[in-house]
């Protein structure tokens, strides 16, 4: 007999909303688990004693600890477990590719199903946030020194609230006029509710950390400045940067939107409900999506809610290449996106008046692996097709802001632009400033963001208490 | 928040209001810009910094009321708050010594125009200023140019004020009466820098050009602003706003501006049966 035998075989399946209702709503898509869903759930954990799962987090939270305490029932004990490495459960809950990090070093997972552990992180997260009664972390006593945190997305927040805890003052500056970065701009209120998002910055923001937003570093301060003006350390967070595009013809015609600005306008402006809120969006009947990771599903299953018929997602490689998570693929295709792998477009061609008609795609084949890994799409001749669409969103990544690069002395760049920091400390070439998220790695996740601000605000305290040893 | 410290009516549709940012004021060099916001449901809209006061800490900027967002800018009154101010944004222009420079202002692009020629007045240029308008009403810095300027032009398309003509016409009449031009910079409608450009590039003279394309968030995240400059794509908000005007494709630009005519109209009707 097995550890394993006797536990179901499968994870206790969380509801959704009705898949004809929610193509046209921005509600959340996963409606979570109910306290019995969770105990449930919970009882699979193995309770390992030497839990694998906790060395997939990029924070560490303590896995079995916090499902035990759910079979137990007390779930704000749970929330609690999370919260000593985590103070963003209920985002991470929903966004973190959980299975390619805990969920797929999850002991049962060999066997059977692995323990649904972002279902029920998310549930303990929601439990507490409901009651709205988030307690305030302990905070140790004023060191007096002073912390800039440039941009306060995952990475940002997370060196922040560290930093607070330890004793620092922390400014975030903001360059958009709301916090949150990507969570608020990029991520759609269907996968995570801004209400949530704002929750969990408020619980943060508590600890005395000063958010000012509309504060474009690089241009309004430098960070030379902000280390010459009173910041013992400066910690870089600002994100993804410019988006990329596929300089073929036609791309700047009217109806083309980076996903960028397709999802900013959307989520962050509020597009969708114009002309209560002011900004416009421009979404027509028929939609192409380009690209293959989550922004592109982000964008496609938007694009469904902003009122389009027919929305395609054409991808280069195919479905078993696809960055975007699994859960994310279903769910675009429950909604009825249609998937058109192994194709790539070559030019958009438009009306008279400049506004997107048909785009032109070439149909590719799978060659050698390249050196992501994943085999290299190459054309294949005269396989030319169109394809009659109103509007293109094209989502292939992005490249390097250069704002602050090129604005702060002595930051040394690699090839691509980005800062290069150390993978274990953040640190830069510049003393006293450190950078961590997408500005170091390129695109990336919120958890890995979150790591990153982690170990940063680690090797922060480290470099400031050594600091305030030598002043002494 | 920025707080209005002064509001004057320049036209009735052009607004000028002085903004306590005392952050912005500081760093804001000729041809950078602003992004405000007003209201929790308000737009990003980007504007030209016109002048600035380090001491007292505050800006100005000037509008035009033509659709929802900046009707509702301009209905503020002196004491009220600007929900938010971002800036200062884009690059600034290059100012030096060129020689004998022709700074045009077209309609409201005088407000981008008037700061840059002070600075290139400053900078020992002989200056040559134009500024036209449709009609007399909607003329605005006048005095201002005139006052920097050791020489001005002004014209109107009704001839109500000035030369009746376009800024165009005395472009060409600089150019026929031999004056020896180093550097023309143009700010206006796009069909006028279009024009400009036309001129310029015939008799080989550097014209540079500040675009006003559609913007979100100002700092090169979206791209909505992007524009084709010698056949490339480029940035406004990062890469501009000033370009070479002889490699800008002004037809692009124009189309790319008119993308939610629609959608004004809608917010526009609106915010009237309000």
């Amino acid at each position: 007999m097995t550890k394993d035998s006797g536990i179901p075989a499968a994870r206790e399946p969380m509801s959704k909303q009705d898949t004809k209702l929610r193509v046209k709503n921005f509600d959340e898509v996963a409606l979570g688990y109910s306290a019995h869903q969770a105990i449930k759930e919970a009882s699979r954990c193995l309770q390992c004693e030497e839990p694998f799962c906790i060395s997939g987090c990029p924070v560490n939270v303590d896995i079995p600890g916090f499902i035990e305490l759910i079979t137990e029932g007390d779930f704000e004990k749970a929330f609690y477990k999370i919260r000593e490495t985590n103070g963003l459960p209920a985002i991470c809950g929903r966004v973190c590719p959980q299975e390619s990090q805990c969920e797929k070093l999850c002991v049962l997972g060999k066997r059977k199903e692995p323990v649904a552990i972002g279902r029920l992180e998310r549930f303990v997260a929601d439990y507490v946030l409901k009651k709205g009664t988030i307690k305030a972390d302990d905070v140790a006593e004023s060191n007096g020194q002073k912390v800039a945190i440039v941009g306060s997305g995952p990475a940002g927040l997370t060196t922040a609230w560290d930093l607070a805890k330890m004793g620092y003052k922390v400014t975030i500056f903001e360059g958009f006029h709301k916090p949150g970065g990507v969570l608020v701009y990029g991520i759609p209120e269907f996968r995570l509710p801004k209400a949530i998002v704002q929750q969990e910055i408020d619980s943060i923001s508590r600890l005395g950390i000063q958010m000012k937003t509309n504060m474009v570093i690089g241009k309004v301060n430098t960070v030379d400045e902000l280390l010459q003006n009173g910041f013992n350390a400066v910690f870089i967070g600002s994100g993804a940067g410019l988006p990329r595009f596929m300089h073929i013809p036609g791309e700047n015609l009217n109806g083309v939107y980076s996903a960028n600005e397709y999802l900013t306008r959307t989520n962050l402006m509020k597009a969708y409900l114009f002309p209560e809120y002011d900004t416009p969006i421009k979404s027509g009947p028929r939609v192409a999506v380009i690209g293959g990771g989550n922004v592109a599903m982000d964008s496609a299953r938007t694009a469904l809610r902003l009122g389009a018929e027919k929305v395609f997602n054409i991808y280069r490689r195919s479905r078993t290449e696809m960055p975007a998570r699994v859960e994310e693929i279903e769910n675009a295709q429950e909604e009825g996106i249609e998937f058109i792998f192994l194709s790539t477009p070559v030019r958009i061609i438009g009306d008279e008046e400049g506004w997107v008609k048909t785009i032109e795609c070439v149909q590719m084949e799978l060659g050698k692996p390249d050196r992501s890994g994943r085999r290299r799409p190459l054309p294949l001749l005269r396989s030319e097709y169109t394809i009659e669409v109103d509007t293109v969103i094209v989502a292939i990544g992005t490249d390097v802001n250069p704002i602050i690069p090129s604005t702060t002395t002595g930051l040394n760049r690699n090839q691509r632009g980005y800062i290069i920091a150390s993978e274990a400390t953040g640190q830069t070439s510049k003393q006293g400033v450190f950078a961590g998220g997408d500005i170091v790695t390129g695109s990336a996740t919120v958890i890995s963001a979150m790591g990153a601000g982690r170990k940063a605000a680690l090797a922060i305290h480290k470099y400031l208490s050594d600091q305030r040893r030598k002043g002494r | 928040m920025a707080y209005i410290s002064e509001k004057r009516e320049l036209t009735p549709e052009i607004k000028q209001l002085v903004l306590s940012a005392p952050e912005i004021a500081q760093k804001v060099k000729p041809g950078q810009f602003v992004i405000v916001r007003c209201g929790e449901k308000g737009e990003r809209i980007p504007l030209t910094v016109v002048e600035q006061d380090e001491e007292k800490g505050t800006l100005s900027i000037i509008l035009q009321e033509v659709g929802n967002s900046t009707k509702k800018l301009g209905s503020l009154e002196k004491g009220e708050e600007i929900t938010d101010i971002a800036g200062p944004l884009g690059n600034p222009s290059e100012v030096r010594n060129f020689g004998t420079v022709v700074c045009i202002g077209g309609g409201v692009g005088t407000a981008m125009v008037y700061p840059v020629a002070k600075a290139l007045k400053g900078a020992g240029n002989r200056l040559v200023s134009i500024v036209g308008a449709k009609n007399r009403q909607l003329l605005i810095l006048e005095e201002q140019m005139r006052k920097i300027s050791d020489r001005l032009l002004v014209t109107t398309d009704d001839g109500s004020c000035g030369t009746h003509g376009f800024v165009t016409d005395a472009l060409e009449k600089l150019i026929a009466d031999g004056l020896n031009i180093d550097r023309v910079v143009a700010v206006g409608p796009v069909a006028m820098m279009s024009a400009v450009c036309r001129i310029t590039e015939k008799q080989d003279i550097q014209t540079i050009v500040s675009l006003n394309p559609i913007m979100v968030d100002g700092t090169g995240m979206c791209g909505a602003c992007r524009v084709t400059v010698a056949g490339e794509t480029k940035f406004a908000c990062i890469d501009g706003p000033e370009f070479d005007g002889h490699q800008v494709d002004f037809e692009e630009l124009l189309r790319r501006q008119r993308m939610y005519l629609e959608e004004e109209k809608i917010a526009l009707e609106k915010q009237n049966s309000e």
